[in-house]
């Protein structure tokens, strides 16, 4: 029995693993996909905050000064796409592209600055900290190896990716900037006649976006593991974006959908551990296909903010 | 007037020089290599190749470049920009490139070519040599090392992608352990990826939980999160390819080492002493220093163990071992 529980706590943990990431990115993709601009560059803006958390982490060995810096990189990604789609008018979707080219080289071009060479980081001293951990071991409340221990004791950076979850779930909600936001992704130019700043929300959202997949870009690099290596960020931005829409373009949707997409790879990597008699390669499959089963069976029909990927031109040309 | 003198004595001269420095650079072996996406300082099996590169360029005084591949569509062309530059011999390093130097080679027939990890049996071009290792080997030795040092009689395996290359490790590991501890329970786990680091640390960190003590990876990024694993659960994991004891040096008790670096040299050598063979396969074993263990090994593991190491490369070397490479082999495999 304490075995089958401890394998389900051994499934929970990995789902909270691998959502963390994707959770902080995802919401980045329901802040500016909201305010009507896409954003496929949550790739490069992750890859970006990936490197710079670890090379931050590194040089003054304070994980959580990498972490801020990760989102500030991200950010600095986030502004170049705003300048080019909100300021510039230019297509979304290309803009998006050439961040996802602009961020991965502007990290090995500076790890290579940074790190004599190399297009990956050294391994940083000190990671995010484990806030629960004290709790756990031998005379503490929980054992370690447990079932608590094995669901509780999580890097900082899940829990705050769920509060972030809330937070952005209020902010977009209850209050006023959260209002404008979806007015200007959904009918632009009436929110322009009532007064609204539709290139300041633009910015502002596009900003935010950059910053949380940078965040989501180091909860890989400086806790899941701990250094930044060329390969380490490879594919999950277009997860989290891919999460965003199955999760329709809510923040407790992408979480949802982040979550369903970890339990995947936990029961996928589960059942490997068992010796199911089936190929590691379909096995593989697995939670790729569990995520089009659900958004084809359960989510339905989704529908994206009105003014999408619209232009905006203030003076209606 | 004077212009028109001046000009002149300027052309004879670039030309003079010119003469003269292609005598130079004839007379001189000219070898490049290109790499896999990985690129140049992936501290990996590009790293060594070039480390090579580097090591054969000062003692053999020959000229070496490299050309780094973005993605798999490169190849071609950079071979084809490799071939127009005229080097004596290409290299590309990884198996990926496997039908782009087929097919250039097919193409340029006076053009030496050279590839890591691919053999192409029979079928090799004249103007081709392939070179592979016998991963087998430095796995068994690590094997037999985890095989000795688990606690817990219980050691893991982690591969990348399931497919032979990557056997051979798991398979030499296996026999490995089992020559040292015939009653040891062996994991082994296969990630379907080079890349998820998160995969690699859920799947060690499971391992661990099963209580192995001991897990091996040859799963390229995917080990970031293996090593990781161990570190954070204070167990062992052995590394792959290169000497990874730098990564977590109290965690990475030894490596499996694929001295790429160590053949490149040796084809530059044979190169200079026209001893290039071409249409052939050369691999690189314990015999010729192709493969070995890590030389931070002695860290951690107690020196009888070291000892006994050194007795059963030995054997391998003289062919008493032969090291399974395959499922059919390892099932054959007398300890």
């Amino acid at each position: 029995m304490e075995a089958i529980i401890n394998d389900i706590g051994f499934i929970i943990g990995t789902t909270l693993m691998y959502s963390t990431p994707l959770m902080f990115t995802s919401l980045g993709g329901v802040i500016t996909e909201r305010s009507g601009v896409v954003n496929i560059g949550l790739e490069g803006m992750m890859f970006f905050g990936a490197f710079v958390a670890a090379t931050v982490a590194y040089y003054t060995q304070n994980p959580w000064l990498g972490f801020l810096c990760a989102g500030l990189g991200g950010a600095f990604l986030g502004l170049l796409h705003a300048i080019a789609c909100v300021s510039f008018a230019a297509e979304q979707i290309v803009s998006g592209i050439a961040i996802n080219f602009l961020g991965p080289g502007l990290a090995l071009f500076l790890s290579r600055l940074f790190f004599d060479g190399a297009t990956q980081t050294l391994t940083i001293p000190n990671k995010i900290p484990l806030p629960l951990h004290f709790l756990f071991g031998e005379g503490k409340l929980f054992k370690s190896a447990g079932f608590m221990d094995l669901v509780f004791n999580r890097f900082a950076t899940v829990y705050l990716a769920f509060l972030l979850v809330l937070l952005v779930w209020f902010v977009l909600y209850k209050t006023k900037v959260g209002m404008r936001v979806q007015a200007v992704g959904e009918h632009p130019e009436a929110a322009d006649t009532l007064g609204i700043s539709v290139y300041r929300i633009r910015y502002g959202a596009v900003i935010m976006s950059g910053f949380f997949a940078g965040l989501g870009g180091a909860s890989m690099s400086i806790a899941v593991v701990s250094r930044f290596s060329n390969t380490l960020i490879s594919g999950h931005g277009f997860i989290a974006l891919a999460a965003m829409i199955f999760g329709k373009w809510k923040p407790q949707g992408a979480m949802l959908a982040c979550l369903l997409f970890g339990g995947a790879k936990g029961f996928e990597i589960f059942l490997g551990a068992k010796g199911v008699p089936v190929s590691s390669s379909l096995l593989a499959m697995l939670p790729y296909i569990l995520t089009i089963i659900v958004l084809v069976g359960i989510v339905g029909k989704t529908t994206p903010p009105a003014a999408i990927g619209k232009i905006f031109d203030k003076s209606g040309k | 007037m004077k212009g028109f003198r001046f000009t002149y004595l300027v052309c004879i001269g670039l030309a003079l020089v010119m003469c003269f420095g292609n005598v130079a650079i004839a007379k001189k072996i000219k070898i490049a290599m290109v790499t896999d996406v990985g690129g140049v300082n992936d501290q990996s099996f590009n790293q060594s190749a070039w480390e090579g590169l580097q090591r054969a360029q000062k003692d053999f005084s020959i000229k070496v470049s490299y050309k780094e591949s973005r993605q798999d569509a490169d190849y071609a062309p950079n071979m084809e920009t490799l071939t127009d530059a005229g080097f004596d011999l290409i290299w590309g390093i990884g198996f990926l490139m496997g039908d782009a130097i087929k097919e250039t080679a097919q193409i340029n027939p006076d053009q030496k070519y050279a590839i890591i990890d691919f053999s192409y049996g029979k079928d090799t071009p004249k103007n081709v040599v392939g070179v592979v290792f016998q991963e087998e080997q430095p796995s068994f030795l690590v094997g037999y090392i985890a095989g000795k040092l688990t606690k817990a009689n219980k050691v893991g395996f982690v591969g990348g992608i399931k497919f032979p290359l990557i056997e051979k490790f798991e398979y030499g590991y296996m026999a490995g352990v089992k020559m040292a501890n015939p009653n040891c329970k062996i994991l082994s786990q296969y990630a379907e990826s080079f890349t998820d680091a998160a995969k690699g640390k859920a799947i060690a960190n499971n391992m661990y939980q099963q209580g192995a003590d001991i897990v091996f990876h040859a799963s390229g990024g995917v080990g970031d999160g293996v090593i990781e694993a161990a570190k954070e659960k204070g167990k062992w994991a052995i590394g792959v390819d290169k000497d990874q004891n730098f990564l977590a040096p109290d965690n990475v008790l030894t490596s499996a080492m694929k001295r790429v670096d160590n053949a490149i040299y040796d084809m530059a050598r044979k190169l200079k002493d026209g001893q290039w063979n071409g249409g052939d396969t050369v691999v690189y074993s314990l015999s010729n220093d192709g493969v070995g263990i890590a030389p931070t090994s002695g860290k951690h593991v107690p020196a009888n163990v070291l000892a006994e190491v050194d007795k059963l490369t030995q054997k391998i070397k003289k062919g008493d071992i032969v090291v399974p490479a395959t499922k059919t082999e390892f099932d054959k495999f007398k300890f």
